[in-house]
Parts: structure tokens; sequence; C-alpha cells
């Protein structure tokens, strides 16, 4: 076995391999190169030292769109994770057609983001009219609420699927076992429950926190960070200094941004990761 | 055996790999064109042209037209391939500066000589690096029909005054009249820059006028009182409520013109062909926007170009020569002058130009023969993008609430930040 394995490994492992040199380990230095670079196109750059992170990081919208991203990661991970737990202990209970209602819930994150934030806007913009309040591009108050609603409806499904193939690893005789012992639901909940699927809450947490820093297409179609870059998030932001100016020294910034903020969610990603996994139950 | 099978499938699934990457450049001798489009309503007919064209003389013209407001991101992701661009434009001074490292200099060409005035062409250093093909138009497109019923003719509209007294009236007696003076000015993506950008070039064409230059890297907003009163007639006069523009599209504005629910309706030559459809030539016009400053009475439509054509001089040269014959034969030959005025309503500034069938090309010619003098297109100096969408949001933070506040906010955008903007640069 271990032989067929040695022998055929390379056929599987080398080309992913080689396609992940190709798609991500040179893009990512070419990116690092360009970031020091003043250009117009990957072909004509010019090395010009680290004066693009200087600007970078004197740029206020570029910390504004930093503080808007975590004001908004911070609520969107707790109550995206909070919701589809709930939702996954719901559905993991042995009622009436939990396949369908697993299915529901599903189905949001099968809808690509630029389309759902259009739709989204379309809904809150009826709301806000309704309550007689400022539409969204003149309102940032529910620009933010708009995307935090908008990324629960789309992530929950997707987390609480996690949770609930966590839920249903826990074998019965431990959960027999709890309720022998005396545990009521509660108990069995915190002391049980949880525990085991820790390893769920790593993934979920993960993905959560990764795609919140990384927002891009529901940002852009739900609010383009309007008004005046109110509800401009990180990644909105390279965007914008990448193509709303014009002049090659442009590329130049938004690239030192784009490696500043992947630096950023590599190191909150480690991070988070490096916390979560000390509590998980070996 | 195995071994030599390990190999073989590794290398085969590399190539499958490999093939996805490069794609065969086409290099023959005659060389060929490739034209990135950025008018995705022309599409259809530079892709018949482009066949026409190959028919002709067997050099093959690629025409790809990029998604409405993408043209920069696709050009600069086109522009780094093989098979680069040979041909794509630059919306005017401020589009240039991303580019001129990749324009070829067209003074000398053929296609140069043809053209009829040497001011169509952006020049640096003594090269021509981009040259304006066409000229539009823009106004207040008027429903001469609906005029009427409210007991106005387009003679009654000479000055900023008279289009207040019009508009202001027909809102009076809009329940009477079942019609709107203007339609909605949207400010969604799709429409905002008919405001933030078309109607922002009177002030600016003011203020340009007035100290006889032709950019500014600081504004004194003179100007901007006049821009003021427009807007406010635009969204005080108009089919929605001034808080609901934000969310209303090109579209709205343009179905609203189409279903007699407005007279009035900014926009420009280029919607001719959505137009003449629902309404003949005898009931439009197209009248000055009158913002009550400068010669009223002189005053013409807006007319000017932001569409200005580049040569990608880092093409081969067989390519450049056959995008240099490709131009030249657009604007000398028959077939091709003709393409562009009657199948893409072009108005183009070469000496062999055929006249266009568009009504509003028609009655600009029209006013300028009457000596009327037209408004220069300044827009294309605005600093950048950012500019304008700070300019837009404001806009429509005024619409939503009139107070001279919010005003505030729209001034210190359009002459702060510009500014700050061409201080960055």
């Amino acid at each position: 076995m271990e032989k067929e394995i040695k022998k055929w490994g390379p056929v599987f492992y080398i080309p992913t391999f080689l396609a992940f040199i190709i798609g991500f380990i040179v893009p990512f230095f070419e990116g690092l190169y360009l970031s020091l670079c003043k250009f117009t196109t990957v072909k004509n750059a010019k090395f010009i030292g680290f004066s693009n992170f200087i600007y970078a990081l004197k740029d206020e919208t570029f910390v504004n769109a930093f503080i808007f991203t975590l004001k908004y990661a911070i609520v969107a991970i707790v109550l995206i994770n909070v919701i589809a737990f709930v939702l996954a202990l719901l559905l993991t209970r042995k009622l009436k057609f939990t396949n369908f209602f697993r299915t529901i819930f599903f189905m949001p994150n099968l809808i690509g983001g630029v389309v759902l934030g259009y739709i989204w806007q379309i809904l809150i913009n009826c709301f806000l009219t309704i309550i007689s309040k400022p539409l969204l591009a003149l309102n940032a108050t529910a620009g933010y609420w708009g995307l935090v609603v908008l990324m629960c409806w789309q992530q929950i499904g997707y987390m609480m699927i996690i949770y609930i193939a966590g839920l249903q690893n826990i074998s019965e005789e431990v959960l027999e076992a709890a309720k022998i012992d005396g545990a009521n639901s509660w108990q069995t909940l915190w002391k049980v429950k949880i525990p085991m699927v820790m390893s769920s809450f790593t993934i979920c947490m993960f993905l959560t926190l990764t795609n919140s820093f990384k927002l891009f297409d529901q940002n852009l179609a739900l609010t383009a960070g309007q008004p005046f870059h109110q509800t401009e998030m990180l990644a909105y932001n390279i965007y914008d200094t990448f193509y709303f100016r014009s002049g090659p020294q442009w590329k130049g910034y938004g690239q030192a941004k784009a490696v500043i903020f992947c630096i950023l969610v590599v190191i909150i990603s480690f991070a988070q990761l490096k916390a979560s996994k000390d509590k998980e139950m070996q | 055996m195995k071994k030599l099978l390990v190999v073989l499938l590794t290398v085969l699934m590399c190539l499958t790999l490999g093939a996805c990457g490069s794609k065969e450049g086409s290099s023959d001798e005659a060389g060929s064109v490739y034209y990135l489009n950025f008018k995705p309503e022309a599409d259809e007919a530079w892709k018949n042209l482009a066949a026409a064209y190959t028919a002709e003389t067997g050099v093959k013209v690629e025409v790809v037209t990029a998604a409405s407001g993408t043209y920069e991101e696709t050009l600069m992701s086109e522009i780094g391939k093989s098979s680069a661009p040979t041909l794509f434009q630059v919306n005017g001074p401020i589009g240039l500066a991303n580019w001129k490292d990749y324009c070829y200099d067209l003074s000398g060409t053929d296609f140069y000589s043809n053209l009829t005035s040497e001011a169509f062409a952006l020049k640096e250093n003594g090269e021509a690096l981009a040259v304006a093909y066409l000229t539009e138009s823009y106004g207040l497109i008027c429903n001469k029909t609906l005029l009427a019923q409210a007991g106005y003719t387009v003679e009654d509209i000479k000055s900023f005054a008279d289009l207040k007294r019009v508009a202001e009236d027909i809102t009076a007696r809009s329940a009477e009249l079942g019609f709107a003076a203007f339609t909605s000015a949207g400010m969604d993506g799709s429409s905002d820059w008919r405001f933030k950008t078309h109607l922002a070039n009177l002030p600016l064409y003011f203020e340009y006028q007035a100290d006889g230059v032709g950019s500014k890297t600081e504004l004194t907003g003179a100007y901007l009182d006049n821009y003021r009163a427009i807007w406010d007639l635009y969204i005080n006069n108009s089919t929605c409520e001034p808080a609901a523009l934000s969310g209303k599209t090109g579209d709205d504005s343009r179905n609203e013109f189409l279903n007699g629910q407005a007279v009035f309706f900014q926009n420009g030559s280029w919607e001719y062909n959505n137009l003449n459809g629902t309404y003949g030539d005898d009931e439009l016009q197209m009248l000055p926007i009158y913002v009550g400053a400068g010669d009223e009475a002189n005053q013409g439509l807006c007319t000017g170009t932001e569409n200005y054509i580049c040569v990608n001089k880092e093409a081969s040269a067989a390519n450049v020569q056959a995008t240099l014959d490709f131009l030249n034969w657009l604007v000398t030959s028959e077939k091709g002058t003709t393409a562009l005025a009657n199948d893409m309503g072009f108005v183009i500034p070469f000496k062999n130009a055929v006249e266009s069938p568009n009504l509003f090309v028609k009655q600009d010619n029209a006013y300028t023969a009457e000596g009327k003098t037209p408004v220069s297109w300044n827009f294309t100096t605005m600093p950048s993008e950012s500019w304008k969408n700070e300019v837009g949001t404001a806009l429509t933070n005024y619409a939503a609430n009139q107070t001279d506040d919010n005003w505030a906010i729209v001034v210190d955008k359009f002459v702060n930040n510009w500014a700050a903007e061409y201080a960055m640069k």
C-alpha cells in the first residue's frame, strides 16, 4: 500500500502543486514586487522602493476602511456563529421536516454576492422609504446594518451545516451517559455538546473571520462605499484606489494596500486559529 | 513500466494545465487589429464593420467590447497579455495619464492628416498620442408635443429665467396636465454621470471662459450658484420626490420620457436611437442647458468628446501598421465613414465624414450655423473618478434635504476636492 502511494502519489500532487505555484505563489511574489513599483500594467513596472507603503499607511480612507471592516467583522462573526449554532441545535432534534428546513436555510449561500447585494439594496431602500429615512446611498448606519443582515442571511446556512455535522458526530453513548449522570439539557449543552464541537467552531470562526475581512462583492453592490467612503471596507478601498484615479502612481498605492491587507488577514486568521485550536478537545 | 506510466501521466496533466494558460497568438506577417471598444451601444455596428474590412482586405480585425463602466479594468488586464489590444481609447487628458507609455505617436500618419483640426489631438511633447474620433452633443431633450400642451413652444425658452418660468408653471399645473417638467434626475450609478459630470461641466465651462483657460488645478467655484439653481429646478420639478433620487436609474428616466411623463430629459445625441422609435423627428428638440451664466442668447449645445483613440505602440510593427491602415480606412473609405455616421450615429472630425442622420447632431449644426457658440466639454479635465463620485454623493445628499449647509458640502467637494485631487497627481 505504502509503496503504491509512493509510486502514484506524484500523479496526484504534482499537477495540483504546479497549479498552486502558477496560480498562487508566483502572483503572490509578483504582487509583493509590484507593491514596490510604479506601474500601469505588470509589464512596465519601475522599482521605486517603499514610498507606496508610506502613502498607504498615511491614507485616512484606508484607516477608516479598516475600522469599518473591524466593526463589521466583530458583529457579523458573533451573529452568524450564534444564530447558525442555535439553528443547528434545533435542526438536530428529532423534528419533522428537518431536512427541508436545512435546505431552505442553506439556499441563500447558492446566490452570488453581487446579485445578493443588488437584491438587498432594493429591499432595504424600499424599507427605508416606508419608514421615511434617507436611502442607502446617504445612510451609513443603514449601510452598515444592511451589510450585517445581508451577510448573516447568506452565511448562516453554510455555518449551520458545519455545526450540524459536528453535532451529529457526538456519539449517543456520551449523551446518554450525561443523562444518566443527571445532567440537564443546559448542562449537556455547555459541558458536553459545545466542547465536543469545538473543531466545528474553529473552522466556522476561521471562515466567517476571513470572509468578513475579504468582503468585496456585497460591499460593492450594496453600498459601493457610499456616502463618502463611510461604508467602505478594506477590499473595496483597494479597488477604489486602483481604478478611480488616473496615473501610474495609484496602481502602486493600491498594490501596497493590497499587500498590507493580505498580511493583516493572515495574521488575524492565524491568531484566531491558534486561539481556538487550544480550546479543542483532543 | 509503471514508472514510465507515472511520468507520462504527470507530463500529460502538466500539459493540460499549461495549455489553459497559453493561447496561441496569431502572429502572421500581415498583422492584425484588436480593438477594445468603449461603447457597448455600438458593439454590433463595430463588429459588422470589422467583418466588412476583413472581407475587403483580408486583415483580421477583432472587436471586443468592455462591459459598461469597466473599460479601465478590462484594458489594464488585456494590455498585459501577449495578444494585447492594438487599438484602444482614453477619455481625455486625465485618462491619457494612465496610458501614455503605450501610445503610438500618430502625427505624420495618413489617419492623422485627415483630421479637420489638430485641436482634436491630445499632444504631449509634440507627439499626438490620442486623437478624438467622434464628437457628441448633449443638452435638454424636449418633447415638443407635451410642451405645446402646456401652452409653450421651444421658442419661449431662450434663457435660464425662461426655463425656470416654464418648468415651474408646468409643476404648478401638473395635476391638470398629467406630466412633470423634468424626468427624474436619478443618482444611481447608471444615471448620476448626467449630473456629476455632464451638468457639472457648465459651471466649469463658465469659470474657464471667464479666466480664458482650458484647465485649472484650483477652482474658485464662481458659477456654483448657477449649478445649484439648475439642480434645484431639476429636482423640484420632476416626476419623483427629491429624496427618492438616489435609487432612480437611467432607464427610469428614459422610460418616463418615452411614456410622456415629463417634458425635459437631460441627455445626449447618443440617446437618439432609443427615442426615435417612439417620437418622430418633429417632436424632439435638444435645447441648450441654460444656467443663467454667460451670454445665454448665443449659447449652443454642449458639444465635445471624451472618446480619444490610441494605437498601442507595444504591439508588433506589423500589427501597428495594420491598425493604422484600418484607422485610415475607417475615416476615408465610403464604407467606413458611412457606417460610422449611419450605423453608429457618430460625427467624426475627419475630412471625408458623411453627414450623420442623427437629429440631435443636425440640431447642433443648426445652432452653430445660427452663430451660437457650443459649450465645450471641460469635464475631461475633472481630476478623477473619485472626485466625480464625491460630488455625486453630495448632490444626492443635498437633493434629499435642500439646506444651505448641505449645499456647502457640494461646494466643498467641488472646489476643495478638486485642488486636493490635483495636488495628489
